[in-house]
């Protein structure tokens, strides 16, 4: 099969690539260009590991071709920091140990983002509704509630 | 002479008894001497038993002293998630 | 190696503190690598292709026109793992379950696989291996399974444990039986008897990352493993047997690991990547898709248990006793043997009978989850004591408090307890505000206790002292849930220096040597126990070498706070050695400072929990709110009191979902239809409140810092405190886990119509 070409933007960086017509987004992310950090756990869009930002909207990359990301903008978790500096939901995560394994962890910061930029101040119900398209099975939520909603006090005093 | 007591499965292959006293002064000591008297332990001996001494359980300490009028107990050895 | 284990007393300095985990900036910025997350040149996909039926005889498998298929490197079956196991009977049925060999025994058993050199061209090729199945009759069901006329799984299993040897196989494979006194005597006793029958579904341990792995077979006979693991030692072990190779030629790398819960304490696909890799000459990479994952992995046991309890008017329990019954999937297993041995741990009980049966189903082998058998058990066991309650008129706090286990009762299982937490955890839940919190309509409260082991297991640590003064921790013992961080902390606070001057890493299995499984709660039971033996041997080093550079005997120098002290009158004027500047003098001291430790780690503490919940039930569709949840546990010591807490409230979680809404769903054809996270639904950030927590310290007498294990106890009591919420709720006993809203509701209406 003919690959596709397509030119994109990844985390603010022009990106060219070739891809298969049938090849997901993550797939290309993952293993063309290197950015593992949205991980695969269903590739079914129920579970969010594969969360990213397309043009400003919150998608599961694994429902996403990687064709279709030509000429559009693409964020992942690889650019959330900045340079050395973590995003504050970054930092707060690791201080509520928001965090077990680890593996969702990229795809709730991702979701979190997309929530704060559309909800600075949300309530802790929206919170839970805002990241119920992500599965964790560590924490039971509850320090990644508290995380957001210290995060979303921390942004917005900035 | 310490006193043993089986559990179960242990109990039927050694003939109905629950209890069985043998002069062992550590774990390893004990597995030796019921896999000579009841060689139909072995198997399981291989398989992994666990000893309670006084309530603690002890899954790999062969070494373990068995203290004079202590509980012992032999249990099957679990897995854990 | 002298080591004393037993528990000191001691005040600490950073053991109890919160800091950041090691390994956290790389999981928050997306550079933590998983088992997928790794890549090596030249690498093949690998994929598996598997049984669409439950129970199918192998005629025949043509794999020649995969073979054909360009871009194919290698297609194997089962005739490609050839038995090495020698009439280990265990590592039989491993072999068995990784690659059928004569028969599927279910739904998604592997029984060919393909290495290709993209994914699109190993899915063609599974297209084209052709498997002439003689379909079977089966059985999923775990009744149904023990009935006489039940389709027989495996023909040469007989019962094991019966007082008569059978004559005829049976999907049975083991009796077990634990207790004491004479429950019959005791029912006569009893004012009051409640005899009752559960069932509890299958359930998945659900970690977010697939099994994955990366697998390099070199052609002299070393080889390569890069794998999602909760013990990369046991599957170095599994797999080196399964291949024929010695275990120090396969070296075994844990990944960062997304989840485990006991599902990864299994090998499943990695002998298989292996073998594919042998084939091909070519690194081979094997991802299992979820659909996999529910189909091909280790689920949990599917229950059926029945329970009678007996009780004075007084609330004193005369006697109880339980049957249970487990599935196993179509392997031998010890799992009802589990749940008969914890089903009544918790209680104080003069005559008590379990009797546990393995069953054998046309399902997934049985895997360990979370304290494995003991939450179904608890189910059963705490429906019925609070039921129990309810008759004799008394509070169930109370009665469970007046029945409760402590030092010195003989446990159900057989041994007498030494210092326990099961009374302290009660009487805090007794006294804990949302025991008092009012109730709205609809709304029930619950609540239900908890028994597990833990356990600890051989443990092997490095600790190596940098020139700079700064400390690596190598553990053989895999991280699931933020221990580095809490071996960091022991490091730290034996040798008395910063939490940050310590680096902690879980090492592979050509670094360091044998260590068990992360399981049985024992990672930091285990670790810890090790790193402080570790600590202990390399002070030893550093006092030599502090007295070295003083020319003093090392008997008059001791370890205090960071520091080598010269003590005695004549030494008064030396001052103090910091641990960063005898690092830096070792090169001419004797060189490099490390402390080593290899131990077993026995003697953890068995540990008890008391949940309590608020659940609201909708009385017209049968769907359920949790309202408010708290979960009181016992630690031993909490050494990081934050990741234990998000031990406690992930266990409640997983616990949750298990008694509202995951199962296992099987069709009359014997598959499974939601192995995906769409119809098999866990719960997710809207279904759950905050889940509150409170830590008891009762310190475990054969661990230096009291600590026990705390990662499985609670997954116990959720089940049975949420089935008494509900059942508060609803005003009807709800015996079937999960308790979904059609349950829900058929159970309020058949209550309504009687």
């Amino acid at each position: 099969m003919a690959g596709v070409a397509v030119s994109t933007t990844i985390n603010g960086d022009s990106v060219e690539y070739l891809c298969q017509p049938d090849e997901t987004l993550l797939d290309v992310l993952r293993d063309r260009l290197g950015l593992t950090g949205a991980k695969e756990g269903c590739g079914t869009g129920d579970c969010g590991a594969c969360s990213i930002i397309l043009d400003d909207r919150l998608v599961c990359s694994c429902l996403v071709l990687g064709a279709e990301a030509e000429g559009r903008r693409v964020e992942t978790i690889e650019g959330m920091a900045h340079g050395d500096k973590l995003h504050p939901l970054q930092q707060k995560f690791l201080e509520h140990a928001a965090l077990q394994c680890g593996i969702c962890t990229p795809g709730f910061l991702i979701a979190a983002k997309d929530l704060l930029a559309k909800n600075p101040d949300p309530t802790e119900e929206e919170i839970r509704f805002g990241l119920a398209g992500n599965l964790c099975r560590c924490t039971g939520y509850d320090k990644i509630v508290r995380a957001v909603q210290d995060a979303a006090t921390v942004m917005k005093g900035a | 002479m310490v006193e043993v007591t089986l559990w179960g499965a242990l109990g039927q292959l050694a003939g109905g008894q629950s209890k069985v006293e043998i002069e062992a002064k550590d774990i390893r000591e004990l597995f030796r001497k019921l896999a000579e008297q009841y060689p139909a332990f072995e198997p399981l001996i291989d398989r992994g038993i666990a000893v309670a001494i006084d309530g603690t359980i002890y899954r790999d300490t062969w070494s373990k002293e068995l203290p004079q009028g202590a509980e012992i107990f032999l249990m099957p050895r679990l897995a854990g998630g | 190696m002298n080591f004393d284990p037993r528990f000191s007393g001691r005040k600490f300095t950073s053991v109890g503190t919160r800091p950041i985990r090691p390994d956290g900036v790389d999981k928050v910025t997306g550079r933590a690598r998983y088992g997928a997350d790794f890549n090596m040149a030249g690498q093949l996909v690998g994929r598996v292709l598997r049984s669409p039926h439950a129970h199918a005889k192998i005629r025949k498998i043509d794999t020649s026109k995969a073979e054909k298929l360009p871009g194919v490197k290698a297609v194997i079956t089962a005739a490609d793992l050839p038995d090495l196991t020698d009439g280990d009977a265990a590592m039989y049925d491993i072999l068995d379950n990784c690659m059928a060999r004569t028969k599927a025994l279910y739904d998604g058993h592997a029984v060919a696989a393909v290495a290709a050199v993209d994914a699109r061209t190993a899915r063609q090729a599974l297209k084209l291996i052709v498997v002439d199945y003689e379909v079977l009759p089966h059985v999923t069901d775990v009744d149904e399974a023990m009935n006489h006329h039940a389709p027989l799984i495996n023909d040469a299993i007989f019962t094991e444990g019966l007082e008569e040897k059978p004559v005829k196989p049976s999907n049975v494979t083991k009796r077990s039986q634990f207790g004491h006194g004479d429950v019959h005597q005791g029912f006569g006793h009893a004012d009051f008897i409640v005899e009752r029958s559960f069932k509890t579904e299958q359930t998945h341990q659900g970690y977010i990352e697939p099994h994955a792995c990366v697998a390099s077979v070199s052609s002299d006979g070393t080889a390569d493993l890069w794998v999602c693991t909760q013990g990369h030692f046991v599957y170095r072990q599994h797999c080196a047997q399964l291949l024929g190779m010695e275990a120090s030629k396969l070296r075994v790398t844990s990944s960062e690991i997304g989840g485990g819960f006991g599902g990864k304490t299994h090998v499943w696909a990695e002998p298989v990547a292996l073998a594919l890799s042998r084939k091909a000459g070519r690194p081979v990479k094997l991802v299992m898709t979820r659909d996999e994952v529910f189909r091909a992995s280790g689920p949990t046991s599917a229950t059926s248990i029945d329970i009678k309890i007996g009780a004075r008017k007084d609330g004193t329990i005369t006697a109880a006793e339980a049957t249970l019954r487990y599935s196993c999937g179509p392997y031998a297993g010890s799992w009802a043997e589990i749940g008969a041995m914890t089903a009544f741990a918790c209680y104080k009980l003069d005559n008590v009978k379990t009797v546990g049966y393995e069953v054998l189903v046309n399902r997934p082998k049985t895997a360990a989850y979370r304290a494995p058998s003991a939450p179904m058990a608890a189910f059963a066991v705490e429906s019925a004591v609070d039921e129990l309650a309810k008759e004799i008129g008394m509070d169930p706090v109370e009665f469970r408090i007046r029945n409760a286990a402590q030092e010195g009762t003989r446990s159900s299982y057989g041994p007498v307890y030494g210092p326990i937490g099961i009374g302290p955890t009660l009487e805090a839940a007794k006294s804990h505000p949302h025991m008092k919190a009012p109730l709205g309509p609809n709304q029930g409260r619950g609540m239900a206790c908890g028994f597990w082991f833990n356990f600890g297991g051989q443990t092997c640590t490095d600790l190596n002292i940098g020139m700079d003064g700064s400390v690596s921790l190598a553990v053989g013992t895999v991280d699931v849930g933020g221990s580095r961080a809490s071996l960091s902390l022991v490091a730290a606070e034996e040798l008395g220096i910063a939490y940050e001057h310590v680096k902690a890493i879980v090492a592979d299995t050509s670094s360091l040597g044998y260590n068990d499984m992360t399981d049985g709660s024992r990672g930091t039971f285990s670790s810890s126990m090790a790193t402080i033996s570790a600590a202990r041997n390399a002070i030893k080093i550093l006092r030599e070498r502090a007295a070295q550079m003083w020319d003093i005997a090392v008997d008059d120098v001791v370890w205090e706070k960071g520091h080598a002290v010269a003590k005695g009158e004549k030494h008064g004027n030396l001052g103090k050695l910091s641990l960063k500047e005898i690092a830096a003098a070792s090169g001419k001291t004797g060189g490099p400072i490390a402390g080593h430790s290899e131990l077993v780690a026995d003697g953890a503490g068995v540990s008890f929990a008391t949940h309590i919940c608020d659940i609201e039930v909708d009385p017209e569709t049968g769907s359920t709110r949790v309202i408010r949840y708290t979960v009181v546990q016992d630690a031993g010591k909490a050494v990081h009191p934050t990741y234990v807490e998000g031990q406690y409230q992930g266990g409640a979680a997983q616990g949750i979902g298990w008694a509202l809404n995951e199962e296992y769903i099987y069709g009359k054809d014997g598959r499974l239809q939601n192995p995906g996270f769409l119809d098999y639904r866990i719960p997710v950030c809207s279904d759950l409140p905050m889940i509150d927590t409170q830590i008891l310290e009762i310190p475990n007498p054969n661990h230096p810092y009291g600590v026990r294990g705390v990662g499985e106890t609670s997954i116990v009591p959720p089940l049975a405190a949420i089935a008494n919420a509900v059942s508060n709720a609803a005003g009807v006993r709800m015996t079937h886990i999960p308790m979904s809203p059609p349950r829900i509701l058929a159970a309020i209406e058949a209550e309504r119509g009687g």
